[in-house]
């Protein structure tokens, strides 16, 4: 066993290590070929194609066309986007404190319990924590009547199909995705900075401006691209809280592919929407400087 | 601030106050769920009218068809229960290849390769639903227009569920599992070879028991997604509709406490769930390899 090996034994050798390889390399380019590349390749052939007589197809540029010259598409793609920027800011200032608490403040058991109940929210599907929304917020719901009692107003108040609840809605939704990056990065920093800082007369905003902020940009940015593209993905939340009044692209997607049955069309949005979140995350890896990988793994 | 600086009280003041709302406003949508459960109501809303359970057992004189009466509702939970189980399975086995082939083996390609991994997650649900459903119905027409075949898992319906589903969920499997493997000592596997230990042996009596914990993890993290999963599953839904797009068409229709008793079934179910099998672990490893997304 200890003598050299011929060049038989490493041939074979190598040739097992190569079906080894190939064995476990298979499933991967399975998965990823078949449900990932081929799929977007074919929606890119689609979105780039043109009915011109039942069943007979031509190469053309319409359905892109379509989106820029129809003021209502526009509308509702800078409208989610916006309000998508927007959810994701919110959702970085409300979790940002809690992050804090327990990768700073809380110790022991307090701190994993803060955690976990962090986390049952959103083991429970969105759907019914959009129930829960609903009963809170329509008119005949449980806050409209509360003000009501307290005397606040004097009729109740339908609050659902506002942008206002959307916003709500979509915050809730996000909050987890950005707290569980933001805390594995606060804890990696060492509380001897913050100290030094202080001795050295630096006030709160001054230490989170110079010490806190960047180092936990990658945690950062990894929680903003995280929840912007689920802001910007999702359906539920705007359709069910903004009703007929959510306009969220994902719904014009939904309409052209499946209630219109016009699969180019809605090909030409999809790839839209996945070009505008690509840019925007690009944007914000390249303004703080980080890879995607590393970025992606940190969330 | 740290706990090794002074903080003065009104600061300590304002941190209770604020872990109070972000606490309160997490769990209030999911109380009123439960409590409404119980409401002696034809509809979800107050005032309360005093405890009842009919919305669970029903009740013929009022008629009132409770969750345990609602055929409809029942079945779709066994939809969601059964696709749950073959994503959970795809999952899985496809994530403990992935990161086997990630952690362990050198090739051209393998950045470029994992990097394409982390791909399905950053791809909106909608989209994955429609490129898959695309393909899908091209690769059918073309079985029933060339070769003459009736290829009719191709078309909406819950196969296609399970492969839209499967299509990121084994990106966070490939994730949790790969996060483990990478911390295994590999001296472990040095020492049982060299007493005497063939590649099966230890696979069998090391690696796979110190995988155990994350393949459990992964494992109830992706039945969990994939009984949660509303995007994808929307799109390549056929006839038979899960719970969660039952649940949204009844939601649009009107309000019924029935919805109310299958979401606290659920969250109780997702709960004991999570708790046995990730909670635990996830709070030891600071979450690291909590999910990603869950849209």
């Amino acid at each position: 066993m200890t003598s050299a090996p011929t060049r038989a034994d490493t041939g074979q050798a190598r040739w097992h290590g190569r079906f080894a390889l190939s064995l476990l390399l298979a499933p991967a380019v399975l998965w990823l070929g078949a449900l990932i590349i081929l799929p977007h390749v074919d929606l890119a052939i689609l979105s780039f194609r043109e009915r011109v007589a039942p069943r007979q197809y031509a190469a053309s540029l319409a359905q892109y066309k379509i989106f820029f010259t129809e003021p209502l598409y526009w509308h509702v793609f800078v409208r989610t986007a916006v309000m998508s920027v927007v959810a994701t800011f919110l959702t970085l200032l409300l979790a940002f404190p809690m992050a804090w608490i327990i990768a700073k403040l809380a110790r022991g058991r307090a701190r994993s319990t803060l955690f976990v109940l962090c986390l049952i929210p959103f083991w429970v599907s969105e759907t019914v924590r959009t129930l829960g929304w609903m009963i809170l917020l329509r008119e005949s719901g449980v806050l409209p009547s509360l003000l009501v009692k307290l005397g606040v107003t004097a009729v109740p108040v339908e609050f659902l199909y506002r942008d206002a609840t959307i916003m709500v809605g979509l915050v809730y939704a996000s909050l987890l995705f950005m707290v569980i990056p933001l805390i594995s990065s606060l804890e990696s920093l060492d509380n001897s900075l913050i100290e030094a800082a202080y001795d050295l007369g630096a006030n709160g905003p001054a230490v989170l401006r110079t010490i806190v902020i960047p180092h936990a940009a990658p945690g950062i940015t990894a929680g903003c691209i995280v929840v912007f593209m689920l802001t910007l993905g999702s359906y539920l939340t705007p359709t069910l809280l903004g009703g007929k009044n959510s306009q969220w692209f994902t719904e014009q997607i939904y309409t052209q592919f499946i209630t219109r049955f016009n699969w180019e069309q809605g090909a030409a949005f999809g790839f839209l929407l996945l070009a505008l979140s690509t840019a925007l995350v690009m944007l914000g890896l390249k303004l703080t400087g980080q890879r995607f990988g590393d970025a992606m793994r940190r969330a | 601030m740290i706990p090794s600086l002074p903080r003065p009280v009104w600061l300590r003041a304002a941190t209770a106050a604020y872990l109070a709302a972000f606490l309160a406003f997490l769990f209030l949508p999911l109380i009123i769920v439960a409590v409404f459960a119980f409401n002696d109501a034809p509809y979800p809303a107050p005032p309360w009218r005093g405890f009842t359970l009919d919305w669970f057992s029903g009740n013929a004189s009022l008629d009132r068809t409770g969750l345990y009466g609602d055929a409809d509702l029942l079945r779709s939970i066994w939809t969601s229960c059964s696709v749950a189980f073959w994503v959970t399975l795809l999952s899985v086995l496809i994530g403990t290849c992935n990161a086997f082939l990630i952690e362990r083996s050198r090739f051209f390609g393998k950045q470029a390769l994992s990097i394409l991994m982390l791909a399905p997650l950053v791809i909106p649900g909608v989209i994955l639903g429609i490129s898959i459903l695309a393909l899908a119905s091209r690769i059918a027409d073309f079985a029933d227009d060339v070769l003459g075949l009736d290829w009719d898992f191709l078309r909406p319906g819950l196969p296609l569920v399970v492969l839209g589903q499967f299509s990121y969920i084994a990106t966070i499997a490939t994730l949790t599992i790969g996060a483990r493997l990478k911390r295994f000592d590999r001296t472990l596997e040095e020492a049982a070879a060299n007493l005497g230990a063939s590649k099966s042996a230890v696979f069998r009596t090391i690696l796979l028991p110190y995988l155990r914990p994350a393949l459990l993890g992964s494992a109830a993290m992706s039945f969990l997604m994939s009984f949660a999963d509303f995007n994808t599953t929307l799109i390549l839904v056929g006839a038979d509709a899960p719970l969660t797009v039952m649940m949204y068409g009844r939601m649009r229709e009107g309000a019924s406490p029935v919805l109310n008793a299958v979401s606290l079934f659920l969250m109780l179910a997702s709960a004991v769930l999570a708790l046995t099998f990730m909670g635990g672990g996830q709070a030891r490893a600071k979450g690291t390899n909590a999910p990603a997304r869950t849209t």
